[in-house]
Parts: structure tokens; C-alpha cells; sequence
């Protein structure tokens, strides 16, 4: 009886489960990339998806064409990674960092930063254009990561559609923005096109959070939005990679609605602006 | 209380737009406090609203009414709402995701995502319940519980301040109740055994 019990929770009911949890472990092992701790519901919705327009009964037959054609590995891979971002996302996120961590940043000679995750740039963007203001931009390092070299690439290029400019000037004000944001691209047809010096200071490169290793000596790691796709497993041992990459006194910054407090390396963490999911490694 | 093998269902789930927070205001009081599963709640909202709701409905209801957080386990009694501009999904350890994935049906959270999600963690055991609105997301959803063996309940468009939502279910499929909202309030106590205790 308890043992059934026991069974019936760690064992998933669910046969596309089981199904998912095959077809992670064969990709992991043909291409290396490893989704084997992500969250599965939404894995779920997206293989269904990808299987209800490839015209597949089921994910065991998906499994079979992800497994002999790469191209078709591809494009799960691209409906597998959620790349929603945008310019000065939670403007109050940034707020926070202009007046709580900037400040300390100013101390330093040198500065090393590191988003994690950062798919298309607009993040690392933001980020930049806030430096800049600070006087910072010119003695930063930011290196920019993902594991999808779609979005790398055109986080690369920092062409934006100009039609989200609006939105993107309302967020940059209520950030604190000292300037007028539109002094930081060139409108060209349909596109914005960020200013070059925005890029200088900025290393975009591919790394996988799960199966690549420290980026060492950072000031501040920032990771939104990635996390939540990962089980606590993983979110622990990615917090652990951060806490790794971090200075004494470094700074993480997470999305609004991740968390560190149940991991064992929270004890290595003081909440600076406990809101707004921004941390400081402690001495 | 009943034991647990007795109990019908083992979790609610409900969408609501246009007119949504009226409907909940008038609905989740009703609710007994010994309710032995968890609602979850996808209720359309803008991007920017702060907690207010969450403090609301808290005041209102018997139930503890909380905003959903990523990677907690689903508790009996508890109200849990999507936060805004997150979609809200349901793991098959019967833990919580939150998802910032595009829009579905044009909205984020979106009622589907969350039926679709739950249905598959809870099978024949879960109650959907659809509330006014003026679009039809949620009626996918609705159509995969009753496929799963669910329960499907949907507030009488006569009596929804926008009906459309509610009958874009019925277009779709025989729901188990049309129903008033405090009759579906009622119901949803007598379907748990909980009488009215004085
Ligand atoms: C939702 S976006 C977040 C973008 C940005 N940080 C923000 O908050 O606006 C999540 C990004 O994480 C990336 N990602 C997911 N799993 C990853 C992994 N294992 N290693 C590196 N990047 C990953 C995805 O490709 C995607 O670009």
C-alpha cells in the first residue's frame, strides 16, 4: 500500500509523460542538448503543437524524425526556447537597478557583467543604455549569453521592429531614463536600428546553462525569465553556477517571478531589493 | 470531512474575462471553507495590474485566496490566482508553472493554457468552470476536459454581463451545468458534501 502510494507520485501517470521524458533523454544523447529537467507542461504544449502540424500520432512517432533528421531536431529546438523579451521589461526592475546597484558599481574600476539567457538583446540592450547614462558603459564588460544561436544572432544585429519603439520609450521613461530614448536608434523603414555604440563593450556567445560551466569573476549576473522553465533541480544547481561566477559582493538579478529561497545557496544571498528579485552575493 | 477516495474531483479550474471580477466577487464567497481541493483561476487582466485583486478576493472569501507561485504544490482550500502577464500551468506532479511564452487566444494568462495543462494532470478529476467574457478562449480547454471524463460548467449566458465567452463552450460542446452564479457556487459545495453549516 505505501509503496504504491510512494510509486504513484514519483512515477507519472501520464503515458505522453513518459513519452516526453524518452524523447528528452534521445536528444540529449544525439545532440546534446539536454531539456531532461525542464519544467514538462509546457514542453508538453509545444511538442503537441509541433506534432499536430507535422501531422504525427503520436510523440514516440516525433521522436523517431528528431532522432534521424537534424533539421526537424532544429526546429523543435526553436519551439522548445521561449524568446519573450523586451526593452526595460518591469521598468521598476530597472529603476531599482539605477538607484540600489548602480551606485556601487561606481566604486569599481572595472565591471563585469554577465546575462544569462538574454535571447534576441533587447535585455542586454537596456542594460547598456543605462550604463551609458551612468557614465559606466565604457568600463563594462558584458558578456551576453544563450543557447539559441537563432536568437544570438539577431540579438547580434540589434534591429528591432520600429513599431515597438512606443511601447519600449514608455518602459525606458518609467526606468528612470535620463535622456530621450530615441536618441539611441536610427528609424530605417520598418526598423530600429540600435546605435553602435550600445554594442561596443558587449560579447555575445553560445552557452548552455545546463551542461556548460562557470563564467568566472562577474559583478552582476542577470537571468530573467530562464528559471522559470527549469525544475527546482536545475534552478539549484544554475544558482549554484552563478554563485560560482560571482565576486563577494556580486550582484544576481532574477525575473519577477523567480526565486532563490529554496535553494541551499540562498544562505550565500542577501536580498537588496527583495521585489524585484535583486540579490548580493555576501562577503 | 469525507476521505479522500469518496471525493469526486480533485481540482477546479476556472476562466474569466470581460466582467470576471464581478463574477468571482459573487461566486467564491459562496465556497465553503472546507472545499478539499484547490481552485486555480486564470482571470484576463492588463500586463501592469498590481495585487489588488489577490487582497480583494482574500478579504471576500472563506477560502485562502493567493497569486499562483511558480514550483508550489497545489494545496486543498486554496484560491490561486495567474499573475499578470503569466501563463499559469499545471505540472503531473501537481506542482505549478509559470510560463511567459507568447499569447494564446491573444492573451497571457490564457484560460486554455491553463485548462489544457490541468486536464492533463488531473484527468476525469477536474471541474471547469467557464465565466463571462467577451472572446473564447477557454473553450478549447473546456472541450479537452470533457474529452478527459471532467465536468464542464458554464455560467448561463442570460445571466453573464458579456455572454460570448460562455457560449462559445456551449457552440462547442454539451456542457455538464448551465448555471446562475451563485447556483454554481451551490452546486460546487453539494458536489463536495459540504452542507451549510449555521
Ligand atoms: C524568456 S527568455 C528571457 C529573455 C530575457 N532575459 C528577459 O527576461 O527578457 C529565455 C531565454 O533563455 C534561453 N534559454 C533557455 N534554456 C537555456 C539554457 N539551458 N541555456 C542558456 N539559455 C537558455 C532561451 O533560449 C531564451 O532566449
Amino acid at each position: 500500500m505505501v509503496i504504491q502510494e510512494l510509486n504513484s507520485e514519483i512515477l507519472p501517470n501520464d503515458p505522453q509523460i513518459i513519452e516526453i521524458n524518452l524523447l528528452f533523454e534521445g536528444i540529449f544523447q544525439r545532440y546534446g542538448y539536454d531539456f531532461r529537467d525542464y519544467g514538462k507542461a509546457h514542453a508538453k504544449r509545444r511538442i503537441m503543437h509541433r506534432m499536430a502540424i507535422s501531422g504525427f500520432s503520436s510523440i514516440s512517432e516525433l521522436q523517431h524524425m528528431v532522432l534521424y533528421d537534424e533539421s526537424f531536431f532544429h526546429l523543435l529546438l526553436q519551439d522548445l526556447s521561449i524568446n519573450t523579451t523586451e526593452m526595460f521589461r518591469d521598468p521598476e526592475f530597472f529603476l531599482s537597478i539605477r538607484e540600489q546597484v548602480i551606485p556601487v558599481l561606481k566604486t569599481y574600476p572595472f565591471i563585469k557583467i554577465w546575462h544569462a539567457g538574454c535571447s534576441t538583446g533587447e535585455e542586454v540592450y537596456s542594460m547598456a543604455i543605462l550604463l551609458q547614462e551612468e557614465g559606466l558603459l565604457n568600463r563594462t564588460q558584458i558578456y551576453a549569453t544563450d543557447f539559441n544561436p537563432n536568437v544570438l544572432q539577431k540579438a547580434k544585429e540589434a534591429i528591432y521592429p520600429v513599431s515597438q519603439m512606443k511601447d519600449y520609450t514608455r518602459n525606458y521613461l518609467k526606468s528612470g531614463g535620463k535622456s530621450s530614448f530615441s536618441e539611441y536608434y536610427n528609424a530605417r523603414y520598418d526598423s530600429a536600428i540600435l546605435k553602435k555604440i550600445l554594442k561596443e563593450n558587449i560579447v555575445f556567445a553560445d552557452h548552455n546553462l545546463v551542461t556548460d560551466s562557470v563564467f568566472g569573476e562577474m559583478n552582476l549576473v542577470m537571468c530573467r525569465n530562464t528559471l522559470i522553465y527549469f525544475n527546482k533541480q536545475l534552478q539549484d544547481k544554475v544558482v549554484g553556477l552563478f554563485r560560482d561566477s560571482l565576486v563577494s559582493g556580486g550582484f544576481l538579478c532574477l525575473g519577477s517571478k523567480e526565486s532563490i529561497s529554496f535553494s541551499p545557496h540562498n544562505i550565500y544571498f542577501e536580498p537588496i531589493v527583495a521585489k524585484h528579485k535583486i540579490f548580493r552575493m555576501k562577503y | 470531512m469525507q476521505s479522500a477516495n469518496t471525493v469526486p474531483y480533485d481540482a477546479i479550474v476556472i476562466g474569466a474575462s470581460a466582467g470576471g471580477l464581478d463574477a468571482l466577487g459573487i461566486f467564491l464567497p459562496i465556497l465553503d471553507v472546507r472545499l478539499p481541493v484547490p481552485i486555480l483561476i486564470v482571470q484576463h487582466i492588463s500586463a501592469t495590474s498590481d495585487s489588488f485583486i489577490i487582497t480583494y478576493f482574500d478579504r471576500l472569501c472563506k477560502l485562502k485566496v493567493k497569486e499562483a507561485e511558480e514550483k508550489e504544490i497545489l494545496k486543498p482550500g486554496h484560491v490561486y490566482f495567474a499573475p499578470p502577464d503569466y501563463h499559469l500551468l499545471v505540472e503531473s506532479d501537481k506542482s505549478i508553472s509559470l510560463s511567459n511564452e507568447e499569447k494564446v487566444n491573444y492573451s497571457r494568462p490564457s484560460i486554455d493554457v491553463l485548462f489544457e495543462t490541468a486536464s492533463w494532470a488531473f484527468g476525469n478529476r477536474l471541474i471547469g468552470i467557464i465565466l463571462t467574457g467577451a472572446n473564447w478562449d477557454g473553450a478549447a480547454g473546456c472541450e479537452l476536459i470533457r474529452k478527459s471524463g471532467g465536468m464542464v460548467i458554464v455560467q448561463d449566458p442570460k445571466t453573464a454581463s458579456i455572454a460570448r465567452m460562455p457560449e462559445s463552450v456551449i457552440e462547442r460542446l454539451n456542457p455538464d451545468y448551465v448555471l446562475p452564479l451563485k447556483e454554481i457556487g451551490h452546486l460546487i459545495n453539494k458536489i463536495f458534501f459540504l452542507t451549510p453549516t449555521r
